[in-house]
Parts: C-alpha cells; sequence; structure tokens
C-alpha cells in the first residue's frame, strides 16, 4: 500500500479498505527501516498518530476534508510548523520552534494531511546535494535498490552510496523511500526539481507568486518558491490545487482568477508545441541523459506534438548571475541571526558585537558565511553597480528570452533536469559546494531567475540503475497545462517503482516486504 | 549656485539669501533666485550687508538642513498587525515580524501610506504613483532583522515646500517668512529601544516600538540658523497635528530632528557637515543648531577643521558632543526590498486597472479633498477676518487649542475681536504660562470669559471685579472646599486614578473644573489631585 500514489490511497482510505492510523503506522515504522538514509531530522510521530486518529474519525463518518485526508506528508525542515523543531540543518536554529506555520503547511493540515516529519536539506538549503546539512548527508533511496547493487556487488553499501541532489534531498528520499506520500520542498535554484531527478519522483516548481512563502525561511526572496514533491503527476497537481492561491501574508502572492484546481481532460498532445532549448547542450551532460532527452523530444514528436528547436542565448549568463543575486539576498536575510531573539546563542558575552560575532561564526557553516561574507561584498556601495545591478539586468535578460520563445508558440520546454544520474557520494565531496551548486543548477536555476513553473519528471533508469528525469519548463500560471503534458509523458514511460534490494535494507521486518514492494498500478 | 548665509550673531542674525555671482554686481539682486523661488530680503539695516559685499573674504555663516523622523499616528504598525501603543509593558505589542521570526514576511498599512500621502500632499509634493522599498543594513540590538526597510530608491513624496515664519529683527518683533524645500518623504519603520543596565553591563532590549512607522522628511540645506530650524520644526509639527499623521510630541519621540550643519563663506563651496542628534525640543533645536554653527566658526577660525562626525546635543550644557561613532565608515549595502512589490498610489477610481480592487488602494483625490483647514490658511483666515495682527494669528495657532478658546469667546460675547485678542495674548497666556499650564483643558472658561465681557458691554462703568462677583464667577480657592470637590472626583473615577500618569491627572482636573464651571484654582487643585493619586 505504501508505494501506491496518493489517487489510490486517497480512494482506499475513503472505501474503508484501509484506515488512517494503518496507513499512519506503516509509515513511521517505514522511516525507522530507512533510518539510515538519514532523510528525517524530526519525526513527529504522536502528533502524526493524533492527526491520523482524526482523519480516521473524519474518514469513518464518510466526511473526509479532501483527497489529502489522512494522507502521511513530510516537510522540508526550513518550513515553519508550530511548535515543531525547525532547523534548516544548521546550529544556528537547533532547538529552535516557530510559534506558526508555513502558509503551505497549514493548508495541508487544513485538508487532514498528516505529518509525520521534517527533512534533511543543504544548511540553509545551500547546496545540491544535500551532503552539507548539520546532521550529515542525506542518502539516496536508489542506493540501496537491486538496479543499483546488481552492479557493483561487492561495494560496501556503508560507503557506496549516492546522493539525493539537493537541497530537499530528505524530501525526495521521503517520497521515493516510501515513507511519505508527498512531500514539500524548496525551490531556489533547482532544490525541489535535482534531487527529484535524482531520486526518480516527480518535483514541481510552481510559478513564483502561485504559492505562498509565508513560514518558509528564505534564501532568496525573490527566486524561492515551496517546490511539490510527489510519485505522480496526478498527485503533483492535486496538492498545487490545495496549495494555490493568494495569501495575504505574502505580498508577493498573486490574486489568479479562474485558475485550474486539477489536471485539464480534453487534452490532445498534437495541440502542443515543444521547444527544445539548443543552449542546453551543455558541457559535462552525460550521453545517457543526451539520449533519454532525444528519446522523449522524438516521442513527442510521433504522437503528433510539434517539436522544435528554441534559442535562450543568455542562459549560459544565469549561474553567475544567480551566484550575486542569492549571495547578496543572502546576506540580508542571515542578519537577523544574532543570538537575540531566537536561535544559538554563543557563551562569548564580553560586549554585543562579540556576541554577534562569535554566534554567527558558531551557527552557521562555512558555506553559509562564505555566502553573507561575498553578498555584503557585491552590495557595497562601490560594488552595487558593478555586480548587483547588472546582475539584475542579466536577469531581466534571460526571463526576455523565456517570454519571446513562448510568444513565439512554444507551450512547454523539454530539457536535462540534471547532466547524469547522481553521483556516488565520495565522488561528489571531492569538489566544494560552490563547484557542485554552479554545475548541478545549470538547467534548472534560469527558471527561477524568470519565476516560471517547471518539473521534473522521472524519465528511465541509467545504466547504473539510477534515475534520470528530464524536465518541462511552462509558461508563467499555466502550471496545470504544464503538468499536462508531464502526466501525458509520465504515461508513456513507464517509470519503473523502486525495488529495494534485501541486503542492503537492514533491520528489515519481513511481514511487509511484499507490500512495500509492490509495483505502482 | 546660490548661496544662504548669516551674518554677525547667530541667534538674532540677519539672513539673506545670494547668488554668489552677483555678489560684486551693484545690482544686489538679494532677491536673487533659489531654486525658481523668489525670496523676499528681509533686512534690517545695510551695514552688515554692506560689509558683505566689499569685504574679500566674507564672514562665515552657517547652512542648516534638517532630517526629521515623525511616527505616523496609525493603530497598527507600518508592516505587522500589532498595535501601536505608548507605556504598554516592554515587548507587549511585538508581532513575529517586529521580532524578525525567520519566514515571516512584510504586510504594508494602508493607513500608513494614506498618511505619508495626505503629508505630501500637505506639503504640495509630488506624490509618486509608484514608490519602492528598500532595506538598509546595520547590526544594532534594537533592530532584530539586521536591516531597516525604507524608501531609499523612489520615496513615495518629492519635491515639497514648507513655508514658515517666525518672529525675528528687531526686538523680535517682526514677522519673517521663510521657505524650506522638503526633498522627500519615506516611509520607513522604525526600531526598537535599548536600555542599558551599567550595573550588570546588560542592555535590555524593548520591541513595542519596533516596525512603528515612520515618515522621515529631508529638508534642504535652504536654513542658516537656529532660529529658522527652530521656526521651520514648529510649523511643520503643526500641519502634521492639524493632519492628524503624526501627534508630534517631541519629548515622546514622535517628531524627532537630526540637523545637518555646516559653515561656509558665501560663494564658496559648502563646509564639511555634521550631524546633530538627540534634539528633543523645538527650543533646542535653535540652541544645538546655533552652538555647532559657532563651534565650527571658532573651529575654523583658529586654523582647524571641522570633522564629518554626529554629535549629541546635550541639553543641560547647551553643547554638542562628538558620538565617536563610525558612522563615516558605515556602508549600509542598500539592496531592494524583495518581499514587498512596488507601491502604487492612483489619482482617482478612473485610474485603478481593472483587477485591482478599488477598496484597496489609496486614491490621491479623496485623502485630497479631505485635508483639513492647515495653519498657514488658518492664519490667514484668522487676520482676514477678525482683523487681527498677524503676529497674533501665529501666537494663537501655535497654541494648542487657542483658537478653538478665541472663537468661542467672541461668538458667545459678540466681542469686539481685536479687544479680545488683546486679552488673551497678554492676560490669559502670561497666566496660563505663571500656572506653567500648558493647554488650555478648562473648557468651561470660555463661557465664563464670555459671561464677563457681554456684562462689560452692556456695563461698562463696572470692572471686572464687580461683575464676577454679580455673576458667582469667582475663583474657587477655598482649600477645603476644593479638597472635598476633588476628592469626589477621585472617588467617581476609580479607573483612572489606578492608572495614574500625568494624562490621568489632566483629565482629573478637567472633570473638576467642570464641576465648579471652570471656577477651581487650577494650582490648587493640580496639588491637591497629585497628593491623592500618588
Amino acid at each position: 500500500m505504501l508505494g501506491t500514489t496518493i489517487r489510490e490511497v486517497s480512494l482506499a482510505l475513503r472505501e474503508g479498505r484501509l484506515s488512517a492510523t494503518e496507513l499512519c503506522k506503516k509509515c513511521l515504522k517505514r522511516i525507522k527501516k530507512t533510518h539510515y538514509l538519514n532523510s528525517f531530522i524530526t519525526v513527529t510521530e504522536e502528533l502524526a498518530m493524533k492527526q491520523a486518529q482524526e482523519a480516521e474519525h473524519r474518514l469513518l463518518r464518510g466526511k473526509p476534508h479532501g483527497p489529502l485526508d489522512g494522507v502521511p506528508f513530510s516537510v522540508k525542515d526550513n518550513f515553519c510548523t508550530e511548535n515543531i523543531e525547525t532547523t534548516c540543518a544548521s546550529h544556528m536554529l537547533k532547538g529552535y520552534c516557530p510559534p506558526f506555520n508555513a502558509t503551505v503547511v497549514q493548508k495541508l493540515l487544513d485538508q487532514g494531511a498528516v505529518l509525520v516529519g521534517k527533512t534533511n536539506l543543504d544548511e540553509f538549503a545551500m547546496g545540491s546535494g544535500s551532503t552539507d546539512s548539520v546532521f550529515g548527508p542525506a542518502r539516496n533511496p536508489w542506493s540501496y535498490t537491486s538496479s543499483y547493487r546488481e552492479q557493483s556487488p561487492e561495494q560496501d553499501p556503508d560507503s557506496d552510496w549516492v546522493i539525493t541532489g539537493g537541497s530537499s534531498g530528505g524530501s525526495a528520499a521521503a517520497v521515493a523511500s516510501l515513507s511519505s506520500f508527498m512531500a514539500l520542498g524548496s525551490d531556489t535554484g533547482g532544490s525541489t526539481r535535482n534531487p527529484g531527478s535524482l531520486c526518480g519522483v516527480v518535483a514541481l516548481k510552481p510559478t513564483y507568486g502561485l504559492l505562498s512563502r509565508h513560514g518558509l525561511i528564505p534564501l532568496v526572496n525573490s527566486m524561492d518558491v515551496p517546490g511539490i514533491i510527489t510519485r505522480s503527476v496526478q498527485d503533483a497537481a492535486t496538492v498545487l490545487g490545495v496549495l494555490q492561491g493568494r495569501d495575504e501574508k505574502d505580498s508577493t502572492t498573486v490574486q489568479f482568477p479562474n485558475l485550474a484546481t486539477s489536471l485539464p481532460e480534453d487534452f490532445d498532445i498534437r495541440d502542443i508545441c515543444v521547444g527544445i532549448p539548443k543552449e542546453y547542450h551543455a558541457p559535462g551532460l552525460s550521453a545517457e541523459t543526451l539520449t533519454q532527452w532525444g528519446r522523449v523530444a522524438s516521442m513527442f514528436e510521433r504522437a503528433g506534438a510539434k517539436v522544435r528547436e528554441v534559442s535562450l542565448p543568455h542562459t549560459q549568463h544565469s549561474i553567475v548571475c544567480y551566484h550575486v543575486l542569492c549571495c547578496a539576498e543572502v546576506a540580508s536575510n542571515m542578519a537577523r541571526f544574532d543570538g537575540l531573539e531566537y536561535g544559538h546563542r554563543s557563551a562569548v558575552e564580553s560586549s554585543t558585537e562579540a556576541l554577534y560575532a562569535t554566534t554567527r561564526h558558531e551557527g552557521f557553516n562555512h558555506v553559509v558565511r562564505t555566502r553573507i561574507l561575498s553578498g555584503n561584498y557585491f552590495l557595497l556601495k562601490q560594488n552595487y553597480d558593478r555586480y548587483f545591478v547588472k546582475a539584475q539586468q542579466i536577469r531581466r535578460l534571460i526571463a526576455e528570452d523565456f517570454r519571446r520563445v513562448f510568444q513565439s508558440g512554444v507551450d512547454v520546454l523539454l530539457t536535462p533536469t540534471t547532466l547524469s544520474d547522481a553521483a556516488r557520494y565520495s565522488d561528489f565531496i571531492q569538489e566544494d559546494n560552490r563547484t557542485r551548486s554552479a554545475q548541478e543548477d545549470i538547467f534548472t536555476q534560469p527558471v527561477n531567475m524568470a519565476g516560471l513553473p517547471a518539473v521534473s519528471v522521472p524519465t528511465a533508469l541509467s545504466s547504473r540503475g539510477l534515475p534520470l528525469g528530464l524536465q518541462l519548463i511552462g509558461q508563467s500560471f499555466q502550471d496545470m497545462k504544464m503538468l499536462t503534458v508531464a502526466y501525458w509523458m509520465e504515461q508513456q514511460l513507464g517509470f519503473p517503482i523502486i525495488r529495494f534490494h534485501d541486503a542492503a535494507e537492514r533491520n528489515t521486518d519481513e511481514r511487509d516486504q511484499g507490500e512495500e514492494c509492490k509495483l505502482r498500478s | 549656485m546660490s548661496a544662504v548665509f548669516s551674518c554677525v550673531t547667530p541667534r538674532s542674525a540677519v539672513c539673506a539669501h545670494l547668488d554668489p555671482h552677483d555678489r560684486f554686481s551693484p545690482a544686489l539682486r538679494v532677491t536673487g533666485k533659489r531654486a525658481g523661488l523668489v525670496f523676499p530680503l528681509l533686512i534690517q539695516g545695510s551695514s552688515g550687508l554692506f560689509f558683505c559685499f566689499i569685504s574679500i573674504s566674507p564672514q562665515l555663516c552657517g547652512v542648516v538642513g534638517l532630517e526629521i523622523h515623525a511616527q505616523i499616528h496609525s493603530n497598527s504598525k507600518l508592516f505587522s498587525s500589532s498595535r501601536v501603543t505608548f507605556y504598554s509593558p516592554p515587548n507587549s505589542s511585538v508581532a513575529f515580524l517586529d521580532a524578525s521570526l525567520p519566514g515571516t514576511l512584510p504586510v504594508l498599512n494602508k493607513r500608513c501610506v494614506e498618511a505619508a500621502v495626505i503629508t505630501g500632499l500637505a506639503f504640495n509634493c509630488t506624490i509618486n504613483r509608484k514608490s519602492l522599498f528598500d532595506r538598509k543594513h546595520y547590526f544594532y540590538a534594537d533592530m532584530p532583522a539586521g536591516y531597516q526597510i525604507t524608501q531609499q530608491r523612489l520615496p513615495i513624496a518629492v519635491n515639497g515646500l514648507l513655508n514658515y515664519s517666525y518672529l525675528g529683527g528687531k526686538k523680535r518683533g517682526q514677522v519673517m517668512s521663510r521657505r524650506v524645500r522638503i526633498k522627500q518623504i519615506q516611509l520607513e519603520q522604525d526600531s526598537g529601544k535599548s536600555l542599558h543596565d551599567e550595573q550588570n553591563s546588560q542592555t535590555l532590549i524593548d520591541l513595542n516600538r519596533a516596525g512603528v512607522g515612520l515618515m522621515e522628511l529631508v529638508m534642504e540645506a535652504d536654513m542658516s540658523c537656529g532660529d529658522e530650524a527652530a521656526a521651520a520644526v514648529r510649523e511643520l509639527q503643526l500641519i502634521l497635528q492639524a493632519l492628524d499623521t503624526c501627534q508630534g510630541n517631541m519629548s515622546e519621540g514622535q517628531l524627532r530632528v537630526d540637523a545637518n550643519v555646516s559653515v561656509h563663506r558665501p560663494g564658496e563651496p559648502l563646509g564639511v557637515r555634521t550631524e546633530v542628534k538627540n534634539i528633543n525640543s523645538a527650543r533646542f533645536v535653535a540652541r544645538a543648531i546655533d552652538y555647532e554653527i559657532q563651534r565650527q566658526i571658532k573651529v575654523l577660525e583658529s586654523g582647524g577643521t571641522v570633522v564629518n562626525e554626529t554629535r549629541a546635543f546635550d541639553n543641560k550644557s547647551g553643547t554638542t558632543v562628538s558620538m565617536r561613532d563610525k558612522e563615516g565608515l558605515q556602508d549600509y549595502r542598500f539592496m531592494p526590498e524583495p518581499n514587498l512589490p512596488p507601491l502604487f498610489v492612483y489619482e482617482g477610481v478612473a485610474s485603478v486597472p481593472a483587477g485591482v480592487d478599488p477598496a484597496q488602494v489609496v486614491l490621491i483625490d479623496r485623502l485630497e479633498a479631505e485635508l483639513p483647514e492647515l495653519p498657514g490658511v488658518r492664519r490667514a483666515r484668522l487676520v482676514e477676518q477678525y482683523r487681527i495682527l498677524p503676529e497674533h494669528s501665529f501666537t494663537l495657532v501655535n497654541e494648542d487649542g487657542l483658537v478653538d478658546y478665541f472663537e468661542r469667546v467672541i461668538q458667545n460675547a459678540k466681542a469686539e475681536p481685536r479687544k479680545v485678542i488683546g486679552w488673551v495674548m497678554q492676560e490669559l497666556l502670561s497666566n496660563l504660562h505663571q500656572q506653567g499650564l500648558k493647554n488650555l483643558h478648562v473648557h468651561q472658561w470660555p463661557m465664563t470669559l464670555s459671561a464677563v465681557f457681554q456684562e462689560m458691554w452692556k456695563t461698562p462703568e463696572k470692572t471686572v471685579r464687580q461683575l464676577v462677583k454679580e455673576l458667582d464667577l469667582g475663583l474657587v480657592s477655598d482649600q477645603e472646599q476644593l479638597l472635598k470637590i476633588c476628592q469626589r472626583v477621585v472617588d467617581t473615577h476609580p479607573e483612572q486614578v489606578k492608572a495614574g500618569n500625568k494624562k490621568v491627572l489632566n483629565k482629573l482636573m478637567g472633570a473638576v473644573q467642570k464641576e465648579t464651571k471652570g471656577r477651581a484654582d487650577p494650582v490648587q487643585v493640580k496639588a491637591l489631585l497629585e497628593k491623592m493619586t500618588s
């Protein structure tokens, strides 16, 4: 039952074939069993059981709140959860319990969804591997599947494992390892789509302004969006329908009349024009990913969709431009962490300045400190025009590229999500965070510059037995249309369900084994 | 470029505005143009001026600009829903945003925008239809986010004018009219308050004030001495109070003035300026600025240089002292506030774009239609309507409640306004000041006074003393009688007695005067009530 989709499990709950508490227990058990993945920072066992009981009451009375009632979910640990520790995987916020829920979390709770835990990430969402967490790296569940282990049977699973991607690696791993039916991530430069692709799950980055950021601890306010991770495109659409809409607590959310809340029924792939940006043939793109990209493009073509090459000439400048804007906003956003009102506070109290300096030095990791330092440099009076203003100008050009392409009649763009499948942890950490972020975000990052919707769809397994994903990019506020194309794609691709390798899975509860590895229908 | 200078002594300085290129011109363009404005020539004797023109090295004179922070009179803060309160327990009015909890976002308060627009309109500013918010960064314990949200690039209102006047010239008997350009009005957040506990070497933070809306008004360096600056501040204060966009109490920090002061020789580039802070009354504005001008002149005349620094005014010694901060090195690292979209205000309903709810936006024409009578207009009306002297109109308008009082007396007594004004100016005010009463809280007085005036009109042969006796309008100063009345009032206002602050005392005094039809001796009543409530 755990391997099914929200759609199926929701139906089972409503028809009484499954109880919400039973489902919740299974997920909690699954979290314990996959503890070695390090995908969770906090497991909210007691609260989850309480919520599940309440959902069960409603379901028994035949009055569920909606399609998510009783469905277990997890949340990246940079979303505020009322009275539940919210750490951003940083020493700075260890022990911090916010007094309020993020709007997106509240909306899911209001729908009766059951929160099972808070997931691991790179500290303050700065990274692309989920390797720079104060709680240690998250591991990709596909490291423990038959498909991967059979490629390297002699290797020790404790040293030979691949990264989840990041920064929402914990959320992607939680959904991929069947611990949750959905998870919230955040996406600033690809942080939802990147791990979604590497962990073989559907990862949606909605249009900027469609979902509230209230309660999302910011990385780059002008690019952050809450991301949705599920095991099917339908499920992503369902969750999007619940979460989207104006929030008076976030002035950047948009009131959009007649917004679709589910996938449209009348859809003909032959009406769709798919653009293939030529600049996305980037150096470092793996042969396998390139092959999949070509395969899916032909698939669209064969089905009667228009497929044509387009150009996004300013894409190449996106990463360096992002670096400047990201660091500048980070420097500003992180200024509040001074140890006075909340969070870590140094024992050095010889002066207010000394307290600030040591608190911040002790609280932030090297990556965060480096970005703060760079950001402050970019914002200095004598540098502002050369860096920040220039970066904003380039950002506008990048957004303009997309606008022009969509205006020319293209409905969606098809691109790779990542350069290749997931790297081994030991290989990944050979390069520093800055280098990795620049490499890994290359296909996902321009989308955030332009505020567009994008979704990573699991496409195939690589020769190493690891997931490969492709990305669809849509027009502003045409999220549902984009998801419709993604849904069509998903139907054609038949991406396999995860199959855990018996030897790799420690503490396996034999009784549940068959059920958990059941194929998704 | 034109110059502003004041010569001789700063307090009673004669201020003239000159175009430096005309220094030796016989045309004496002393009504020289300044930014398109013609300044009236206000010179008593020509000797000082003459000296300036023939001198190779004219006198050093002051150049003064002001930055004024006015707390917006609103129920809730600029970006959060917490109440704006005074005298409430520390940290009792702090929303999550005010404490900068991570994940919180600013939501702009419409009332604060309206207040800024109303204020801008009152100063004939151009209201920017689109304005922007920026972050200004600096670490300070009572600024929890590490930055202040302000309007650095594109403020809500620009290019305004403040007309003000003051009594100057010989014996300070002449109305001097001036105008100062208002560069901009910007919306920004107030900070919290730090309390330094020296004994335990701790700093305690109260965030009640953090996030309260401020209007920062930047006045160009069009002033040349303390009198001018103080008069400009006083006029600004009156206007803000009339608009009800700021309560304007300087001692409570609702209106805070920083002065930028420099000295130079007319025609030469402006000198190095200092910023004088910590000025908490209009009177101190004049003293602080004049002290600073003199100090800078002395520094330069003794061969020294003026340092660009922030100085604090010490009202006990009447001097300014260096704050020794690193202000000069501070780089605020300004950045656009990414969580607030551009602020749009609209001319009227017709200009509101489709899809935007007119009830949710700020409409300039509506606010303009509701502008109250401003002090300048009010003075002109008083002069016109009652044929009183312009300087009297100033005194009437400057004292809180005095215009109403004056007009009620005239209305009720049908007395000759010029007679009434004489009495008000001399007797009433000097008595009020002697008794140490700031405001006219005693609303019964005009009725009493009217009665006396009316009788005097009818029977001019009777003395006021006689009339007062006949009409039983005499002062109640019998200690025992007053004690009884006061006790009764205290007993019937238990709530207010409990709260026990200065404002409450005023309320109780009002109640006593109500009972006695305004005849109780205020000095005695005050002393009695103070005793009873302490």
